[in-house]
């Protein structure tokens, strides 16, 4: 039963075994969601106030959330058991099991650099005073899988205009949590830790870039990028920073984490583009996470109604 | 007790050689079939048989050394089993990514072999090892000559192939030490002794250094240590 891992501490006694977790399922469907709580609170499943909530199971089949393009989402247990999180382990399954220790309670962002009012939030505060609207997404790993996942979060441009950007600032700067007794991972001496990201003013501004804070409609799990996460649906998967401590408004190009690692390979665009290779791999295809046959990639994810714009006269092979 | 384990030991030493090669086959069904090869699975089948292979092969390339290193004879034996293994995990690696990941769809897979070196290298890495296993068979050993020694040198390009198709499918730059370069830096490492150890001028020295330190142990001159040579 070792996928099913969660996020509290509950006793492996406790874990449904897979034959009544199925069973269960079917009965989900059957009741509908209002009984399914009754449900899972009665198979002891607790919700814990520090850590997020960790309720099993909500996948598409019970909700019918789809993504723009009619595909439906992905499973909560798929979302939240295969990250990319390198700061606990490169094991992308192993992650879930590892962030435990991660303490997302209090949180503070501070947002600097170039704007009139550098501030410092609370994430308590961010999440009052910008309410999490429902953002149904794809995200597309450069390593060749997508998921399609139904965030809460709101448009950074809010979080940027709170603090109003100075004309000089060109691009934003994300960083993301670097804690070695709580991060593993940071201790690889093969990256330039911590993790960062960039994007372009303009891009920062669009409106499909989001702080995300909520999965399913419940606190983003650690696993996730709990407690305050960027999600750029357009770009390759790394470029949605997790678990931010900084943003900055910067007038040059920031370095980034995957950039500095190997710089002709990760380039500080990495749009989703089908066109444009990985210098050793094609990004041509894709498997979407629970499908039998991989999927042609789409341009800009398939958000190019949305983005394209911003690359106009830009030469995407070159600036990739 | 001790010299009863003396005593089995080639057959306890053959039983962990079939051992190490049936168990990950063992593990990788019990995980497919219990659902645990994550939610990308063919991904982790492709990783799991690769490396399996990758880590088969250079067990087999450890056998020589071993017996350079320390006398160790009998592993010289288990070369071609390892060796087989190491293949089959091949064949399977390369059955996984062509008719499960790519569902044989042959423009995908096309597009894909074009624009990935890392595909090239891994294949052309099969290849060597097909012609060695087709070949390790005692009749064309016998029919092939001093051409089976030659040919079987091959089995050093395959392993260099196997890491370099490793190094350049994760993510990250091994030349520059950045990136998610752990096993590749290992795995050619150990490649890269398993080789030295085997060029003649350093397998000489090191093997008369063995000799006069077993000597030199035992306090009496013992019959010559069969040296190992090249099969057949």
């Amino acid at each position: 039963m070792k996928k099913y891992t969660f996020i509290s501490d509950i006793p492996s006694s406790e874990i449904t075994p897979e034959a009544m977790y199925h069973s269960r399922r079917r009965f989900i469907k059957l009741a509908g969601l209002a009984g399914a709580a009754a449900v899972l609170s009665a198979c002891g499943v607790r919700q814990e106030e520090a850590t997020p909530a960790t309720v099993p199971d909500v996948s598409s089949m019970e909700t019918g959330l789809v993504d723009e393009l009619g595909d439906p989402a992905n499973s909560f247990e798929d979302i939240t058991n295969y990250n990319n999180y390198y700061e606990f382990t490169m094991v992308k399954e192993g992650v879930a099991s590892m962030v435990d220790k991660l303490v997302t309670s209090p949180w503070q962002v501070e947002v600097s650099g170039l704007v009139q009012k550098p501030t410092t939030f609370d994430v308590e505060d961010i999440l009052k005073r910008f309410p999490a609207e429902e953002r149904v997404y794809r995200l597309r790993c450069v390593e060749g899988w997508s998921m399609v996942i139904p965030w809460g979060g709101f448009p950074l441009s809010k979080l940027l205009a709170e603090v109003e950007p100075m004309g000089s600032a060109k691009y934003v700067k994300f960083t993301s949590a670097s804690i070695p007794d709580q991060m593993p991972g940071v201790a690889s001496p093969f990256f330039p830790w911590p993790y960062t990201e960039g994007l372009r003013i303009d891009e920062a501004m669009n409106d499909l870039a989001v702080l995300v804070t909520e999965l399913y409609g419940k606190p983003l799990p650690k696993q996730d990028g709990a407690p305050i996460r960027l999600v750029v649906p357009w770009k390759y998967g790394f470029k949605s920073a997790k678990a931010l401590v900084k943003i900055e408004l910067v007038e040059n190009q920031p370095d980034t984490f995957w950039n500095t690692s190997a710089p002709n390979e990760y380039g500080f665009y990495s749009n989703v583009n089908p066109d444009v290779s990985h210098p050793r791999w094609s990004q041509a295809t894709e498997r979407r996470i629970g499908e039998a046959k991989r999927r042609r990639t789409l341009m800009f994810n398939g958000y190019t109604d949305q983005v394209a714009s911003l690359y106009t006269g830009m030469d995407l092979a070159q600036n990739y | 007790m001790i010299t009863e384990l003396k005593r089995r030991f080639p057959l306890l030493l053959r039983l962990a050689v079939h051992l190490g090669g049936i168990l990950p086959l063992v593990f990788l069904v019990r995980d497919a079939l219990t659902d645990n090869l994550t939610v990308n699975p063919y991904q982790k089948a492709e990783q799991r048989t690769g490396e399996t292979a990758l880590v088969l092969l250079l067990f087999s390339l450890a056998c020589t050394p071993l017996n350079i290193l320390f006398g160790f004879s009998r592993a010289v034996k288990h070369r071609r089993t390892l060796g087989l293994y190491a293949f089959f995990y091949a064949s399977l690696h390369l059955f996984i990514f062509s008719v499960l990941d790519y569902g044989l769809d042959w423009e995908i897979i096309w597009d894909t072999v074009l624009e990935n070196r890392y595909i090239f290298v891994g294949l052309a890495a099969f290849l060597c090892l097909l012609a060695l296993a087709v070949t390790s068979f005692r009749w064309w050993m016998k029919r092939m000559g001093k051409n089976w020694t030659r040919l079987h040198r091959v089995v050093y390009l395959a392993g260099g192939l196997a890491i370099l198709h490793l190094a350049w499918v994760i993510k990250g730059d091994v030349l520059g030490l950045a990136g998610n370069v752990g096993k590749p830096i290992l795995y050619g490492t150990i490649l890269a002794v398993l080789l030295v150890v085997r060029i003649p001028p350093i397998r000489r020295t090191i093997v008369q250094f063995r000799r006069e330190i077993q000597h030199r142990t035992a306090g009496t001159i013992k019959p010559p240590i069969r040296e190992y040579r090249e099969l057949p």
